[in-house]
């Protein structure tokens, strides 16, 4: 087994979501099919190859410092799944 | 033949010589799409009273002399682009009532010019799939057999195409998810090298393999479409400040001396018969044209899914984050405090594909596991695209089949995974190397069903792959078949 139910639950935990006991089951199978399949790239050797993250060479993008237009305060909050007054509302996080 | 048949450049025609106005143009194509929806379901979303307002505005604009090509056209796009005020979902539950506040950068590009948008394209969940069958919104059905999978992600792009809805669509690729929806559907797909289009408002998925592009019924309209979405945007840091050509001057018929090469390890054994035969076929139109050929190797082909699913799901995790029921989207009405707030709106809001790559991403990225996963993969990608480079010292163009079957049935491979994201395997490379290819109608099988013929170029080629597949086009009647629907 690459992969146990456990990790499954472990990394559900770490991707914020919940996992039904079918999904954690169902999950575990794919996963491990799909990380023995991956574990064919081992067969090559990469000692000394420079990682791609990007097709396209990367440089930071530097813009001017100016102030330029924004979507504004109700734009933003238009889609909010609740708003108080200016802010986005959510559950109470301190005690 | 009737308006809603029409490609842009017949459509832009006809308006200019003010024989059809954009609001007849609209209406027909509104009326076809009531008419094959129901059996299609291409769209998520169609907006008659947008469209009918804005042929109304194209109408004007026609008349006053200010024309470009787009003007007064009716497109349609996949729901993966933001656009102002309309509705847009990404095909997730999560985003089911998301109205943007901006447009994509593509689509302002499109609204410039004029075009009427008629609604917004089905897809797979947050372009996570090749059938078009995870969409919340219902599968898409191939306008050419309604039993079989239109392709995916972008499978609405293709099969509004296909079955006559739009006159031209915009989709996205990530590993193949315009140009397989483009071969299973008979349509022209084009995935430009990765920074051409700007990404800006297009919801992410991958982010360092995402790239915008059409889906057309002839390589023309599919010119007309990158020269309109192409170029630099300062909104994406990853767009490339480059000139943009004009693609339409690139269409000549002439590939005399052109190099194209074979990969020797995307024709092997096991490959469906009717695409072996289609791409038989193709390569002798080629040749009787005058193209050479040459054999050539992109050795690490057979690595090129694993290591795609391990980038793109690394990717994915991390861009699907800001989805947390917080500033917009689905929130649980079941949530006991923050956390459970996130992971509760989280779990209803997405799909079965959809966490099942979060998860592979997740754990891909975890402590312990990414020099392992991550890491390697970044590395192959790196063999990946050194194989490209070498090829083109050798050869101009590359011939691959798109697919290694015509469309399989709705359901088919469902419940495999590995099975389904096996199906990308000829045009995943591509977007691992950043470069350019298009998928172009090149035959039918035994059954009825299209099939594709992919043209891969060098970064930033697109004017020698325009020019390869207009050259095929206009000597073969492939795209000029219809679905009878």
């Amino acid at each position: 087994m690459k992969i146990t139910k456990a990790e499954v639950e472990h990394v559900a935990l770490l991707a914020r979501l919940e996992l039904t006991e079918q999904e954690a089951e169902t999950f575990t199978g794919q996963m491990d099919a799909i990380l023995a399949y991956v574990d064919k790239l081992n067969e090559l050797d990469t000692d000394g190859i420079v990682p791609t993250a990007h097709a396209v060479p990367m440089e930071n993008a530097f813009r001017a410092d100016e102030v330029t237009p924004s979507i504004g305060i109700e734009n933003a909050l238009g889609n909010a799944p609740k708003r108080a007054e200016s802010f986005f509302r959510v559950p109470k996080v301190i005690e | 033949m009737e308006l809603f048949e029409l490609t842009i450049h017949e459509l832009h025609d006809k308006l200019k010589k003010k024989e059809v106005s954009s609001v007849e143009a609209t209406r027909a194509l509104l009326a076809r799409i009531d008419a094959v929806e129901p059996r299609v379901n291409a769209f998520i979303t169609v907006t008659p009273e947008e469209a009918l307002k804005n042929a109304e505005a194209a109408d004007r604009r026609i008349a006053a002399g200010d024309m470009q090509l787009l003007t007064g056209i009716p497109i349609a796009l996949k729901d993966i682009f933001l656009t102002k005020g309309v509705r847009t979902t990404c095909a997730s539950r999560i985003l089911d009532n998301f109205i943007p506040p901006y447009d994509a950068t593509s689509v302002a590009r499109l609204k410039a010019q004029g075009m009427v948008l008629v609604g917004k394209l089905n897809q797979d969940e947050f372009a996570m799939g090749s059938s078009t069958e995870s969409s919340y919104y219902g599968k898409t059905h191939n306008p050419w057999n309604l039993e079989c999978i239109p392709g995916g992600s972008s499978g609405g792009s293709a099969a509004a195409i296909a079955a006559r809805q739009a006159i031209a669509t915009l989709g996205t690729d990530t590993g193949g998810s315009i140009r397989q929806p483009a071969s299973h559907c008979g349509c022209v797909g084009l995935k430009p090298t990765y920074g051409r289009v700007s990404r800006y408002g297009v919801i992410a998925y991958a982010s360092s393999l995402d790239q915008v592009g059409p889906v057309t019924r002839d390589v023309t309209d599919c010119a007309i479409m990158l020269g309109a979405v192409a170029g630099f945007d300062p909104k994406d840091s990853t767009s490339v400040d480059l000139p943009v050509p004009d693609y339409s001057k690139a269409l000549s018929n002439d590939v005399k001396g052109l190099k194209i090469g074979l990969p020797k390890e995307y024709f092997i054994a096991g490959l469906d018969p009717d695409v072996q035969k289609t791409m038989d076929a193709a390569i002798e139109t080629y040749k009787g044209l005058g193209a050479q050929f040459v054999e050539i190797s992109l050795p690490h082909t057979d690595y090129a899914v694993a290591t795609y699913y391990l980038i793109a799901t690394a990717e994915a995790s991390s861009n699907l984050a800001r989805y947390d029921g917080v500033r917009f989207g689905h929130r649980s009405s079941e949530a006991q405090g923050l956390i459970d707030m996130y992971r509760k709106s989280r779990s209803e809001g997405f799909g079965e594909e959809v966490k099942r790559r979060i998860m592979l991403g997740t754990y891909a990225l975890s402590s312990g596991y990414y020099d392992a996963y991550y890491l390697k993969a970044q590395k192959v990608r790196t063999l990946i695209m050194q194989d490209f480079s070498r090829a083109f010292e050798e050869v101009d163009v590359i011939l691959t089949p798109v697919a290694p079957t015509p469309a399989f049935r709705i359901g088919e491979k469902s419940a495999d995974p590995l099975q389904m994201y096996l199906s990308d395997i000829f045009t995943i490379p591509v977007n691992l190397a950043g470069t350019c290819g298009m998928s172009i109608p090149a035959g039918f099988s035994k059954d009825g069903l299209p099939v594709g013929l992919q043209l891969v170029g060098r970064p930033f080629g697109e004017e020698c792959i325009l020019r390869a597949a207009y050259a095929f086009e206009q000597n073969t009647d492939w795209h000029e078949r219809k679905a009878s629907l």
